[in-house]
């Protein structure tokens, strides 16, 4: 569709019904419209019949859009929220391996250090590092261990919380950067939640 | 006090205010019809194949307003209906679909006539379960119909293991249903309303594009208030048919793929369309840079993922069509109060004076013969006779849809149609279903010699139970639509598309004891067709029609609706039709 804006990284939280069959609802979702997941994660909430799944995608205003309708037109879907714009802190973990022959262990270790990654498996060939961060500090860090050999490489996708309350300085702050719109009214935009 | 699964299944559909199945057994489900065979205030219909009970719930449910049910065992019969669940879902046709499954301590081990019912249906329903507990049977069979029926409706499907059928439990039955994950929106937003309501009074040149979402939500007295108190001029799609009686003077009939020449052109020229409970489906739009390209388009829709989907829309209204109407007819009155500018009463008497001249030029017309029956002739004489009242099912193809451009619909739910999915054999089956709900009641199938022979079989389920579908088989010897597009648009390239070898309809129909007729000339039409409405019990007329008959206007398939092609083409809107062609 015209006007749609450029494609860019969404991060959508969605609140389920922890049931049956509930994620494949929501892949089944975006293979049969043709959308396109970064990473999806799925884990309990603090109310343990709710899941709460973090969703990476990509895409210009219209499809994101369609996205959070379609995603709450599934009737195990509680909430949809859009985090991109709204102040959230991200995170990833990454499980990295990678070659430890001795000339490079101490490099290893320091830029494990400088990341504030943890070296949580040592064999005497290799090393395993846990590491937390943004999308681009993990990228960052596997791109300087990758001369060193990395064996395996597991990411978990990302997981997003909205920041807390706002305060009263923080709102202000936060005022140009987003102002309520009429769709935010559930009854323009139909999540009557 | 306990009792079986199955008979809770029975006893919670009734409670539901279910006085119909529509169903075919087997080994799964045979303890609900072991319950069944004692079980009082229950009909129910076998069918000849479970694709057909599907149907037939849905011809039950769009035109009671109910929710249809029906009822097959595990395996092939749940894969049988899966045609049937997305034509409902397309079409947002609201029934419950019971299939049988395997014991649970045997799903997942590929036991006899296992299939992932759950995960095949996830796609084409609005919501499915498995039962695991018997305890849970009541509160999800209430949950399934509350599903169904509310909000935007659709499918949805239980699948019920034959251990929880067979085990007792405790009939749980909630008072109501709340779902904390599921409210859908039925009354519109005052602000978007009061928009809608001053760009409607100050349009020069509007238009309401009115869909099946009036039909499910039963506006059509609010949609004839607010025409006429508006004087704006209305448009139907497939499946709003009825909504409006298309002798209306604001009528312009169907709009679309095969619209008329003055819906399509009022549409086009708009600077206002008011589309309510309508999806701006592709069979609608044509090519959607050029669809309405001067019109501020309002939208009314309670499932919000329809707005702004296709088109992008200036005043999205998410709400329920009967209810929205209602505020925006208020709205409309609050608005017409202040003066309307004199420019704007100026140009609407314009605009009707344009669109009359439209519809003078290109009325929906055909050349008469007297020696070969033309298709269209035949709509005409069936409308006529019914006085546009009967209840009208159709096949898919020309046929279909000559019936949506020549019948002149009085009545909202009688009319049911395959729009979304285009299912071929949707006719006679849903027909049957129509005539189940309506005893007394005339039921016409109108349908086509290839999708008939697709459910056939049904002939003997309206014999056994006496269901009084009167089947008018606009028969031209082939699959007629597939012709039209190899002509027009493949150059003339037949293939795979002629069916004259097909069964004599005539003795088919007796074979399975119904009524036999047929008509070659058209001197026979008008007999026939009385013979078949005044015969008693399921009747088949073979009309033997013209099969190089076409359907126009045309509006090829990812072009501008202003381009329709009205006649039979010459060769250069053929190679022009090719071009413009993106997909069937
Ligand atoms: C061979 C063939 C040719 C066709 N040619 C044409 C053609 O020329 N013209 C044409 O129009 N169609 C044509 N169709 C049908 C077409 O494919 C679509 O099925 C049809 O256009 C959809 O109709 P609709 O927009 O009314 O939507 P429907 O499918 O009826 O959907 C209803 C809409 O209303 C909403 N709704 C439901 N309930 C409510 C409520 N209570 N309140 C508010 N909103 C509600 C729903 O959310 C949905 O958006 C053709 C089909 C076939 C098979
Ligand atoms: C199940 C199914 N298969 C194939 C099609 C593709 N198709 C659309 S119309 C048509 C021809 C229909 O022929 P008939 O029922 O005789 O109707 P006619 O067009 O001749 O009136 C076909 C094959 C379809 N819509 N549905």
């Amino acid at each position: 569709m015209q006007n749609g804006g450029e494609p860019r990284q969404h991060t959508i939280a969605v609140l389920v019904e922890n049931r049956f069959g509930v994620l494949s609802r929501v892949a089944g979702l975006f293979s049969a419209r043709g959308y396109n997941i970064e990473s999806l994660s799925v884990g309990e909430t603090l109310d343990p019949s709710v899941s709460r799944m973090t969703i990476v995608v990509h895409g210009d205003e219209f499809v994101i859009e369609q996205v959070m309708k379609q995603l709450h037109k599934l009737i195990d879907v509680i909430k949809v929220s859009d985090l991109t714009d709204d102040d959230h802190v991200e995170r990833e973990l990454m499980l990295i391996r990678v070659n430890a022959e001795p000339q490079h262990r101490a490099e290893i270790m320091r830029t494990a250090d400088i990341f504030r990654a943890k070296i949580v498996d040592v064999t005497p060939s290799s090393f395993t590092i846990e590491a937390t961060g943004d999308e681009g500090k993990l990228e960052a860090l596997a791109e300087l261990l990758r001369p060193m050999g990395i064996q395996e490489l597991v990411r978990t996708g990302k997981v997003a919380i909205a920041r807390g309350p706002k305060t009263r300085a923080r709102k202000a702050a936060g005022e140009g950067a987003r102002r309520a719109r009429i769709s935010d009214d559930p009854r323009v935009i139909g999540f009557a939640d | 006090m306990k009792t079986s699964g199955a008979r809770i299944v029975l006893e919670c559909l009734k409670r539901e205010g279910v006085d119909t199945i529509f169903g075919l057994p087997g080994g799964a489900v045979l303890p609900i019809y072991d319950a069944l065979y004692d079980f009082e205030g229950l009909r129910h219909i076998l069918v000849r194949q479970e694709a057909a009970a599907g149907h037939a719930a849905e011809g039950y449910a769009r035109t009671t307003g109910k929710v249809g049910v029906c009822l097959v065992t595990s395996g092939p019969a749940a894969t049988n209906l899966v045609t049937a669940l997305q034509d409902a879902s397309m079409d947002s046709i609201p029934i419950v679909a019971l299939t049988g499954q395997v014991p649970t301590h045997l799903i997942g081990n590929d036991a006899f006539q296992e299939a992932d019912n759950c995960g095949i249906t996830r796609p084409c329903t609005k919501h499915n379960f498995l039962v695991k507990d018997g305890k849970d049977l009541g509160p999800i069979i209430r949950e399934a119909f509350h599903i169904a029926a509310t909000g935007r409706p659709g499918p949805v499907h239980i699948d019920l293991p034959k251990d929880i059928l067979v085990k007792e439990a405790e009939l749980i039955w909630p008072d109501k249903v709340q779902l904390r994950s599921y409210n859908p929106n039925y009354d519109g937003h005052p602000g978007q309303i009061k928009k809608a309501a001053r760009l409607m009074v100050q349009a020069h040149r509007p238009v309401l594009y009115v869909g099946g979402g009036v039909i499910s939500s039963g506006a059509h007295a609010e949609l004839l208030e607010l025409a006429e108190l508006t004087q704006i001029p209305l448009t139907t799609t497939l499946m709003g048919l009825g909504a409006f009686p298309s002798e209306h003077p604001l009528s312009l009939e169907m709009l679309g793929m095969h619209g008329t020449y003055y819906a399509n052109m009022a549409v086009h020229a708009s600077d206002v369309l008011v589309a309510i409970g309508a999806r701006f489906d592709d069979r609608v739009t044509g090519k959607v840079e050029l669809f309405a390209p001067e019109a501020e388009i309002i939208h009314i829709d309670i499932d919000p993922s329809s707005i702004s989907k296709n088109i992008q829309v200036h005043v999205p209204i998410v709400g329920d069509c009967r209810r929205v109407l209602r505020a925006l007819i208020d709205a409309v009155r609050e608005e017409m109060r202040d003066e309307v500018p004199s420019l704007a009463r100026e140009a609407r008497t314009q605009w009707l004076a344009q669109i009359a001249q439209w519809r003078e030029k290109q009325p929906l017309r055909y050349e008469w013969d007297d020696q070969l029956i033309k298709p269209q002739y035949v709509m005409q004489e069936i409308s006529n006779l019914t006085r546009g009242e009967a209840y009208v099912v159709t096949g898919v193809g020309q046929h279909q849809m000559w019936a949506a451009q020549y019948y002149k619909f009085k009545y909202p739910r009688r009319w049911c149609t395959s729009g979304g999915l285009g299912t071929m054999g949707y006719g006679l089956p849903t027909a049957m279903g129509v005539a189940a709900a309506h005893p007394g009641a005339l039921v016409v199938n109108i349908d086509g010699d290839g999708s008939f022979v697709m459910n056939s079989q049904e002939l003997a389920t309206c014999y056994d139970y006496n269901l009084p579908v009167k089947t008018i088989i606009i028969n031209n010897g082939g699959h007629g639509m597939v012709r039209q597009w190899q002509e027009i648009i493949y150059k003339g390239r037949f293939f795979a598309v002629d069916l004259d070898r097909s069964p004599d309809f005539v003795k088919l129909a007796e074979a399975y004891g119904c009524v036999g007729l047929r008509a070659s000339r058209p001197s026979e039409v008008v007999p026939a067709l009385e013979k078949a409405f005044s015969t008693p019990g399921p009747v088949v007329v073979d009309v033997v029609v013209d099969k190089w008959e076409y359907v126009f206007p045309m509006v090829p398939a990812g072009g501008a609706n202003k381009d329709m092609i009205l006649d039979r083409p010459n060769k250069a809107v053929k190679d022009n039709a090719a071009k413009s062609q993106t997909g069937f």
